[in-house]
């Protein structure tokens, strides 16, 4: 048994490309619709709230309530990206309009699939989290110079949530179930995570439970950065992505072997 | 390279407490059209699966292209070109990126799979609809880019699952004068049908599997002699069980299939005389086929 899951493990470092490149080719013809699609609900709420709420609660954390929820929309709309990739776009790939039992029928492997996919996610990811970036930048809550920071983190979020996406994706008998992961796992996570408002307005048992969630490392790694603060513990909250990345990666292709490779 | 394309042995494969192949043992020579027939249910598709490394056998051994399968799939898949049952082309694209992107997947670079698309639109007969796209392509035309799509690696053999199935009569007839064509050129394809037409036009052997056993093997034409060896007469319009006890006793066998009587005769013109004055019957002499053979070698299960 041992050995069909080694021949489903992704085959080399690069055939994963052939998938990222199908997926870039299916996008280019509807970019311009797609971004826009990415893009509205984060700068809505970055100058929907912080505009509105802004005048309201004044300053946080030493900082104009806009460009705090700033960094936090950046890492909010990398999840939310590389999030919707996978369950509403990787999904039907996989399962109704089986593009990935074509794909098996090449030199491709399972693991090389789930890997392009991933890394499409990240890629779209990165597009979104990277432009409210800008915008943030050009509008002046942050300096260029923090974007050489940020860009990476925001790739490692995308990556980290497109894969713990992947095995819901891996699990869900139907669209129907994916309310259920957004609902229930990210918007909390969203509260819990310190993009809209600090971590320490929680009691101390939500506290604690931020420090396990992917966001809330997402957002200490890019906020301190675009406010132009010192931070702590870059490692650990780089390390904590990283289990978030690769720990779901190898059980969804676990589950996704049992259901596609019965 | 050996001159074994496909190699089985002993090959079992259950969901649950469902056997679905069990201990089938078969081999594929290179090329040769190699036929699985059954009805459905009988597990050829989880063959065709397991050839390619898409499910794992429970026991027994699996060689393809002289590789272990599932261990090297991948390795066996380099040369194996893949028709499924259900067509699943990239609807997203064009019929000529449909190629290129199934064409990366093979490791390809751009400018490799440029240069053999125009063959495979030819072979296809779709140059006219390269920047179609899929969905705009008839079931047919499907079929054929998925036949072309399957091509685009070069591959020394080809699995077939129910190739046809789904055609209409002038599609699927250009379907197999592909085939043929590709036969011709060396080619190896082991394909699955229930459609006996299919199986006696284009197989050089097949088997006949029920409930994942090899149950006959054989060339068609060995498989006829074999199991029918006389002529058929074909009787509609009469109550089957009446009409069967009457001639009887100058038939070798008689199978009822549906309203249809299939009697097995070494002497029609017996059983000519005996159903004269018959009113309503209509009677159709013919020469053995498949079909007959099938309905024999399955037909005990289908009057359960």
């Amino acid at each position: 048994m041992s050995e069909g899951y080694a021949a489903a493990l992704p085959a080399n470092a690069w055939n994963w490309v052939a998938v990222w490149r199908r997926n870039y080719l299916s996008w280019k013809k509807i970019a311009l619709a797609s971004m826009l699609g990415n893009l509205a609900d984060p700068m809505i709420y970055l100058f929907g709230l912080g505009t509105g709420l802004g005048m309201m609660v004044g300053r946080v954390e030493d900082a104009s309530y806009v460009a705090f929820l700033a960094a936090g929309m950046v890492a909010t709309s990398a999840m939310t990206a590389s999030t919707f990739e996978t369950i509403y776009a990787a999904y039907p790939r996989m399962h109704h309009q089986r593009i990935w039992e074509a794909i098996l029928y090449t030199q491709l492997t399972l693991g090389d699939i789930v890997l392009g996919e991933l890394a499409w996610a990240a890629t779209k990811a990165f597009l979104a989290g990277t432009v409210i970036a800008i915008v943030a930048v050009v509008v002046g809550y942050a300096a260029w110079p923090s974007l050489l920071y940020v860009l990476p983190a925001i790739a490692l979020t995308g990556f980290a949530f497109a894969s713990l996406a992947m095995v819901v994706t891996a699990l869900a008998p139907s669209y129907h179930y994916f309310v259920f992961y957004q609902s229930l796992v990210l918007t909390p996570m969203l509260f819990l995570s310190g993009a809209v408002f600090p971590v320490t307005q929680l009691s101390a048992p939500f506290q604690q439970a931020a420090h396990f969630l992917p966001l809330a490392h997402s957002i200490d790694l890019i906020r301190p950065e675009m406010l132009d603060r010192p931070a702590g513990g870059i490692a650990l909250h780089i390390g904590a992505l990283c289990l978030y990345a690769v720990l779901p990666f190898f059980l969804s292709m676990v589950l996704l072997r049992r259901r596609l490779m019965r | 390279m050996s001159n074994v394309a496909i190699d089985l042995n002993g090959v079992t494969k259950s969901f649950g407490n469902k056997v679905i192949v069990n201990g089938l043992s078969l081999t594929v020579a290179s090329g040769e059209c190699f036929g699985l027939l059954g009805p459905n249910g009988a597990g050829k598709s989880t063959i065709a699966r397991m050839v390619l490394g898409m499910t794992q056998p429970d026991a027994g051994k699996i060689t393809v292209l002289g590789v272990p399968v599932p261990a090297q799939a991948r390795l066996a898949r380099r040369g194996i070109g893949v028709v499924p049952q259900f067509d699943n082309l990239d609807l997203e694209f064009t019929v000529r990126e449909n190629l290129l992107v199934f064409g990366r997947y093979f490791g390809m670079s751009t400018r490799a799979i440029k240069a053999v698309i125009p063959s495979l639109l030819e072979f296809a007969r779709l140059e006219s609809k390269a920047d179609a796209r899929v969905g705009e392509l008839s079931g047919g035309m499907k079929r054929r880019l998925t036949l072309a799509r399957a091509l685009i690696n070069d591959p020394q053999l080809l699995v077939m699952d129910e190739p046809t199935t789904g055609l209409d009569p002038h599609a699927r007839h250009l379907i197999w004068e592909r085939l043929r064509f590709l036969l011709a050129r060396g080619k190896t394809i082991i394909l699955t049908t229930h459609f006996m037409e299919e199986a006696e036009r284009l197989c050089d052997r097949l088997c006949v599997l029920e409930h994942g056993c090899n149950i006959a093997e054989g060339s068609p034409h060995a498989l006829i002699e074999e199991h029918i060896g006389c002529n058929v007469i074909e009787i509609f319009g009469g109550n089957p069980q009446e009409l069967g006890s009457l001639i009887r006793p100058y038939v070798q066998r008689i199978e009822v299939s549906g309203e249809t009587l299939f009697c097995y005769t070494p002497d029609p013109e017996q059983v000519r005389a005996q159903l004269r004055g018959r009113a309503g019957l209509r009677l159709l002499e013919r020469p053995p086929n498949l079909e007959d053979v099938f309905l024999r070698l399955t037909g005990r299960e289908m009057e359960k």
